[in-house]
């Protein structure tokens, strides 16, 4: 029995401390949640977390330079490239020594290729070095290099050698951030070879003009959705489903044809006579393509979270602003536009994230200019092969969605969303 | 057409219809003082709210025509009417505070600042509300959310304010509570007040006169003892308080007592309210505190009934009996010390007079 007045720890009957006892039935009930979330847990570690370790791991992983020249990265670690001289005989010796591994295993011209990545010809003097470099004496290879390719005579080359040897890199990164790694140390690359910064601001800019777009469309829908009989907007519900039923392709594809310079748009405009038959206005291929076709794309993720939580807002708020004398606009204003905040919110984060990572239209209707960070990821996934690359700017995308998402908390706070 | 000197607001023959089909108020003509209490009573779906609707401006009158003042407002946009609501479920803005609430009816007529703050704080302090000006509407009970309501009609000082069942969703001691003070404040601000309720005691306590709704048209509009005493139809004497019902046929009428042989073959002696003719079919209405059981002098009717139950209430007892065939017949008899005890099973003699009992239109 535990007393009142005793200062010990509270026993059950069976003599057990409270708190151990508690904790036991606590953990049983707590293992019991967790066998349940498991399958989730384990399909979106599998799907979510490891895909995203890994892309941060591409992005700084820089293996390949050590595992196929690694004594020449090893001699090459007191050679300075201030100094303004190439590496000395031993260098070329142990690159001999590496090289000579690599033919056998075929692994040169993938470093090869790598190192193109940084730095051009490097894929060709590899190349052009492996198929010779059994036939070389064993004497005075740094003349036999140079000859095989000069560019073995460069500083350069071997500077970039010497940067990408360790195993992690920020190499990439600097890439995706239009900056490189010079004599004088990190500087932005000449401003004709800039291209991701201009992308990432690009993306930026057109998914704000597509969400404010979704927002200006979609607004009035849903409040027509949330106040119109119900016979009605179930039809108009329908209306904006539709769009879900049909495949992404068709409707990118159906945007084509009604937006080109022969297209129906055109078409009618000049048979109207708006426009004439030679200022057929250019309206695909362009940003303008891709906000028109992403808009409506996007366009139901905007309206559903906006309809569900003007759904939920009773009419006797406005009736009441009314009685007391609001006007139509004043009552809209100040009593209905602020609950519907939180529908706002929702939908163009919504909106935002999806049309920031958003690839097949820009790639289809959106010509050069109109094409996201996105369609530079997956170029470098699917054509050039730099993969590192590709991680890198996945991540400053990632990074860049969660810095938005911070500052709307900031603003106007995370849990001011509401799906309904 | 200006309305008489004494009515502020007026119905004139005033009809609706929602679908085309169906009228939901009937031709309805009132007039409505200035500073009276005036409530709407009726059960669900009699028009009530419609009547307020209409008023406020929210639903256009079909036929018919309005005056508040001695001006039509059929064509008033409802911001410009100037009237005061609280609606059923407060419709308090949710995302602004009390004082906000408060503050918005007065903001909107563009009133100077200071005087915003001290009429809110004025308001706040009549609901005895004082402190809570800067809680979210989320934030308070009940009782207190209906109390802002109230202040927030009030505030911008309307001459009429309109509450639609405002105290439907409190409970009944809080009610009571409210009930009170509304009465209170009404009387202490002189305004008009339009009141709807199903609540038939709230009605009672609270009104300088009450509508009884039924079916789109207003069956009675008295004051609240008038329509429990003199109820002039059969819904109305139903629908407000107990009652008892013995159907029959009128067999003879002078002046204002007609004679009426019920069901039964008993003949009884009624009031003349709801009927027009020898020969008619009447349902007589009789009030179970009115029934004498045992009665000790001779009165105007006088029959025999089997008591079938009693039940104890304290200060009175129900005892239901077996009369004139009828065997839901309630006589209410009042506890007092030198009462003889009934028992169940037991017949007894009761009576009432002519007086209490109402011969009105027949219902089955
Ligand atoms: N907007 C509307 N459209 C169509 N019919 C309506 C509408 N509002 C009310 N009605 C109908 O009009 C009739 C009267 O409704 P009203 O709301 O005035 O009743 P009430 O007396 O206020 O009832 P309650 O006590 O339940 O609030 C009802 O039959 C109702 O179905
Ligand atoms: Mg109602």
């Amino acid at each position: 029995m535990s007393e009142a007045t005793s200062n010990g720890p509270v026993l059950t009957q069976d003599g057990v401390p409270l708190k151990t006892s508690l904790a036991k039935a606590l953990r049983r009930e707590k293992l019991r949640a967790f066998l349940l979330i498991a399958p989730l847990l384990v399909f979106i570690l599998i799907t979510f977390v490891l895909p995203i370790g890994d892309m941060l791991w591409r992005s700084v992983e820089n293996g390949i330079v050590r595992d196929t020249i690694p004594h020449t990265i090893e001699s090459l670690a007191d050679w300075d490239p201030a100094s303004g001289e190439t590496p000395g005989e031993a260098t070329f010796a142990a690159l001999h020594v590496d090289l000579l591994e690599a033919t056998k295993e075929k692994t040169h011209t993938r470093l090869g290729s790598r190192l193109n990545y940084e730095i051009s010809g490097a894929s060709s003097m590899f190349r052009k070095t492996g198929r010779r470099v059994k036939k070389m004496k064993d004497e005075n290879f740094k003349e036999q290099f140079i000859k095989v390719d000069k560019k073995w005579g460069d500083i350069e080359y071997w500077r970039t050698i010497k940067q990408f040897g360790p195993r992690y890199t920020g190499g990439y990164f600097l890439n995706a951030l239009d900056a490189e790694s010079t004599a004088g140390g990190v500087s932005f690359k000449p401003e004709d070879e800039r291209i991701y910064l201009f992308l990432f601001q690009r993306t930026i800019f057109l998914s704000v003009s597509i969400m404010l777009s979704c927002l200006l469309l979609g607004y009035p829908i849903a409040f027509l959705l949330a106040n119109l009989p119900v016979k009605t907007s179930n039809i108009l519900m329908i209306l904006v489903l539709l769009p879900f039923w049909t495949s992404l392709l068709v409707r990118t594809s159906a945007w084509k044809v009604l937006l080109q310079q022969q297209g129906v748009i055109n078409d009618i405009l000049v048979w109207v006579g708006l426009v004439n038959d030679a200022g057929r206005l250019v309206m695909i291929n362009n940003q303008t393509g891709t906000i028109i076709a992403m808009t409506h794309i996007l366009l139901p993720f905007m309206i559903l979270p906006l309809f569900s939580v003007m759904k939920t807002i009773s009419p006797t708020y406005v009736r009441a602003a009314k009685s007391m004398g609001a006007n139509d606009w004043t009552a809209f204003w100040r009593v209905y536009f602020p609950q519907t905040i939180p529908g706002i919110g929702a939908g163009s984060i919504l909106a935002f994230i999806l049309s920031i990572g958003f690839y097949i239209t820009p790639e289809l209707v959106g010509g050069t200019s109109g094409i996201f960070i996105s369609n530079r990821i997956a170029y470098h996934i699917s054509s050039s092969l730099n993969w590192g690359l590709a991680a890198a700017l996945g991540v400053m995308l990632l990074v860049m969605v969660i810095a938005l998402f911070y500052v709307y908390d900031k603003i106007v706070g995370i849990d001011n969303v509401k799906l309904g | 057409m200006p309305a008489t000197d004494d009515a502020f607001v007026r119905f004139s023959k005033v009809q609706k219809s929602y679908d085309g089909e169906t009228l939901v108020v009937k031709d309805l003509n009132l007039d409505i003082a200035k500073g009276e209490f005036l409530t709407m009573l009726g059960p669900s779906g009699s028009g009530k709210t419609t009547c307020l609707m209409m008023l406020a401006g929210f639903e256009p009158a079909t036929n018919g025509e309005i005056y508040l003042g001695d001006m039509s407002i059929n064509n008033v946009p409802p911001h410009k009417r100037g009237i005061g609501m609280v609606f059923q479920n407060y419709a308090l803005f949710p995302h602004m505070t009390v004082a906000e609430n408060l503050a918005f009816p007065l903001q909107v007529r563009k009133v100077a600042k200071a005087e915003v703050e001290t009429k809110v704080q004025r308001a706040l302090d009549m609901v005895e509300l004082g402190d809570f000006g800067s809680r979210r509407p989320a934030q308070l009970s009940g009782g207190q959310q209906q109390r802002v309501a109230v202040a927030r009609a009030l505030v911008f000082e309307p001459d009429l304010v309109l509450m639609d069942e405002p105290l439907g969703a409190l409970d009944k001691q809080l009610r009571e509570q409210m009930q009170y003070e509304i009465k209170h404040i009404h009387e202490n601000l002189g305004v008009t007040i339009v009141y709807v309720t199903h609540d038939q005691t709230e009605a009672l306590t609270m009104s300088d006169r009450v509508a009884v709704f039924n079916d789109g048209v207003i069956q009675q509009l008295s004051s609240p003892d008038h329509l429990y005493e003199d109820p002039q139809n059969s819904f109305v004497a139903q629908f407000i308080g107990e009652n008892n019902k013995l159907n029959g046929e009128v067999i003879e009428i002078s002046n204002d007592v007609c004679t009426v042989k019920i069901t039964d073959g008993t003949i009884l002696r009624a009031d003349k309210m709801n009927v027009d003719a020898v020969g008619d079919g009447t349902t007589i209405s009789l009030r179970p505190e009115r029934v004498e059981l045992d009665p000790a002098v001779e009165m105007d009717n006088m029959l025999e009934g089997k008591i079938e139950e009693l039940i104890y209430l304290g200060d009175h007892i129900r005892v239901r009996m077996n009369v004139a065939g009828n065997s839901g017949f309630i006589a209410k008899v009042r506890n007092r010390g030198d009462r003889r005890i009934f028992a169940e099973g037991e017949v007894a003699k009761l009576g009432w007079s002519a007086s209490d009992c109402k011969a009105l239109d027949l219902v089955s």
